[in-house]
């Protein structure tokens, strides 16, 4: 490792002038998480303002974030595993079994709706805590677990159902209805990811288990020798981040307003690549939560703007990919100058 | 070297009859282990001596197959490290034992970290990170490790400052103990300088030191009394003033014998 090698101390010079601490400051500011994807996310609005008339209207933009809110929850839990340096390929399914669970209670069995909604939350917290029980005590790397996770839940949910759940009571699609401000209308849905965000953001930065799960991704060792308990701290995290797959699905299903057995089988990469963009490290230890709704927002301003332009979607996955690895790339230079 | 303003006297940390076996492979054949207080104990031996295993067994990373550990006379058993720095024992490890991406003071309480009064605190675990970096501040002050911002990421810091942040967590929350294993072998020669400032800083505040070290100048420099470690047990303990390097390495390669006479005085004779 390089930190064995000394280096000149910053901050310590005694001679840190004034014009330092201004080129300090404004790097810093710079160098805050989530800064550089805002800008992009800002640069990249304007520019499909200048494009297209429709895009900057209340209308338009309550339906970006509508369109990202799915896989915008997932990308919470994401978050979450990448933080700790470990990665989650099985959301997208997980989510599907969940809302094809809780939507055939609700329809097929006649289970109240808010049983059916806990039932549907207790299956993806469980493939959850599945997920980081396996990766704790058998130690097994966090990209083949959830690759397997990821196959047991697709076969579970075509075990399960392979035909479309409608006829939804109203109750399950309730945070698909909304509320107008002025002319705008905006879902709850839309209201409760970014209230999650906001949660997510102040457990992370304000709490102890916040700071330990950007500890153990950081320096796993240092973590355990302080005292920390490895093994409970990532089996919470793979557990809450289920939790988060369980609402992704239940906003799924107000969304579409049926529960769909195809769902999700991309919104793993998808959460992913929002998470990258927001600026979080997949080595772990580094990133910001608000970067990564502003990742996902990201995604859907391009595919949003795009469409207006009459761009074919194939080119919004081409830009997709593009962004993704020009973020990783600055994140990786960014790395390298601090190293 | 004595330092002459501490009492160097009562026993704090014992150990009697360690035995810890791996398989076939005996590391502790009956080890003693005795630290005064106010002292630096340096603990030197060949690789397989059972240096580590011994340090290992002090800090509660391994629990001993036989032999008693007592903590101010009274018998205490780790199951863990944390069991041990429930007893004020701490560590500060060869590696670097901190976070990069926390900031120092998030680094000084990881673990033990200070949450809000009242309801933010108990209710939404909110943590007082006001308390923490201001507390981080007098830590670092004590030490006088030259740190402007407590909120600096560990990051930025260089090896040895980084070090500098690992032995003032030890120093701020050792009540009895403070096991340095190896604390300047991951240092440049200038880091491993302030590094060995620092260790004095915390010696002239009173707290007992267990220092492992390869570093035989480094050992001879700083230590009041050295414990070697042969074949799993403990064959001298001798006084830096009385010995020369050359007779500490004798007896710990075995081409010097120490009898039981002169167990605490081997190069009298």
């Amino acid at each position: 490792m390089s930190e064995a090698v000394p280096r000149e101390q910053p901050g310590t010079g005694a001679g840190a002038g004034a014009g330092a601490r201004i080129r300090s400051g404004v790097m810093g500011v710079l160098g805050l998480p989530g800064v550089g994807p805002l800008l992009a996310l800002l640069l990249a609005g304007a520019f499909f303002t200048s494009q297209s008339a429709q895009f900057l209207t209340g209308r338009n933009l309550s339906l970006v974030v509508q369109q990202v809110m799915v896989v915008g929850v997932e990308a919470i839990g994401q978050t979450l595993i990448i933080l700790t340096a470990g990665i989650d390929l099985s959301n997208g399914n997980i989510m599907a079994f969940s809302s094809v669970i809780l939507t055939s209670l609700a329809v097929t069995h006649g289970v109240p709706p808010v049983l059916a909604v806990a039932v549907g939350f207790l299956v993806s917290i469980g493939f959850g805590l599945l997920n980081g029980l396996l990766v704790t005590q058998i130690r097994l790397p966090p990209f083949i677990v959830t690759l397997g996770t990821l196959n047991i839940a697709r076969a579970l949910t075509l075990i399960y159902t392979t035909t479309t759940i409608a006829n939804l009571p109203a109750s399950l699609t309730a945070l698909g209805s909304t509320f107008r401000v002025g002319k705008t209308a905006i879902t709850y849905g839309s209201l409760l990811m970014i209230a999650l965000y906001l949660i997510m953001w102040f457990v992370l930065s304000q709490t102890g288990w916040g700071r330990h799960v950007y500890s153990i991704g950081d320096n796993p060792e240092a973590t355990r020798l302080a005292g920390i308990s490895p093994k409970r701290l990532l089996t919470s995290v793979y557990a809450l981040a289920g939790l988060f797959y369980g609402i992704a699905g239940l906003l799924l299903v107000a969304r579409t307003g049926v529960g769909d057995p195809q769902a999700g089988l991309t919104d793993n990469l998808e959460s992913i690549t929002a998470v990258v963009l927001g600026g979080t490290s997949l080595f772990g230890g580094r990133g910001n939560i608000m970067g990564t709704l502003i990742g996902a927002l990201i995604v859907g301003v391009f595919r949003n703007g795009l469409q207006l332009m009459g761009v074919p979607s194939i080119y919004q996955v081409l830009v997709t990919g593009i962004l993704v690895i020009l973020s990783v790339s600055v994140d990786q230079l960014s790395h390298r100058g601090q190293g | 070297m004595m330092s002459s303003a501490q009492q160097v006297g009562t026993p704090v940390l014992e150990a009697r009859g360690l035995v810890k076996r791996f398989g076939h492979v005996t590391a502790l054949n009956g080890t003693d282990f005795e630290l005064l207080s106010g002292e630096i104990l340096a603990v030197i031996g060949d690789n397989g001596a059972g240096k580590s295993s011994l340090i290992k067994v002090l800090s509660g990373a391994l629990i001993p197959d036989e032999g008693q550990i007592l903590l101010n006379g009274q018998p205490v058993q780790f199951h863990n490290p944390i069991a041990a720095r429930r007893h004020g024992i701490e560590t500060v490890y060869q590696d670097l034992a901190v976070s990069p991406e926390l900031n120092i003071a998030e680094n000084l309480f990881l673990g033990r970290e200070i949450r809000r009064p009242g309801v933010l605190g108990s209710v939404f675990r909110m943590l007082d990170k006001r308390r923490m970096a201001s507390d981080a501040v007098s830590y670092m002050e004590d030490l006088k490790i030259g740190i402007q911002s407590m909120n600096q990421k560990v990051r930025t810091l260089s090896g040895g400052q980084r070090q500098g942040v690992a032995v003032a967590r030890s120093a701020a929350f050792a009540s009895k103990v403070i096991i340095m294993d190896e604390p300047t072998a991951a240092l440049g020669v200038k880091e491993s300088g302030m590094v060995v400032e620092l260790i004095r800083q915390v010696h002239a505040r009173g707290l007992p030191i267990i220092l492992i070290s390869h570093n035989m100048p480094q050992v001879f420099e700083l230590a009041d009394r050295i414990h070697i470690q042969r074949l799993g047990r403990r064959v001298a303990v001798l006084r830096p003033g009385e010995c020369s390097m050359e007779d500490a390495v004798a007896i710990m390669t075995g081409a010097r014998k120490v009898d039981e006479v002169n167990f605490y005085r081997p190069c009298a004779g």
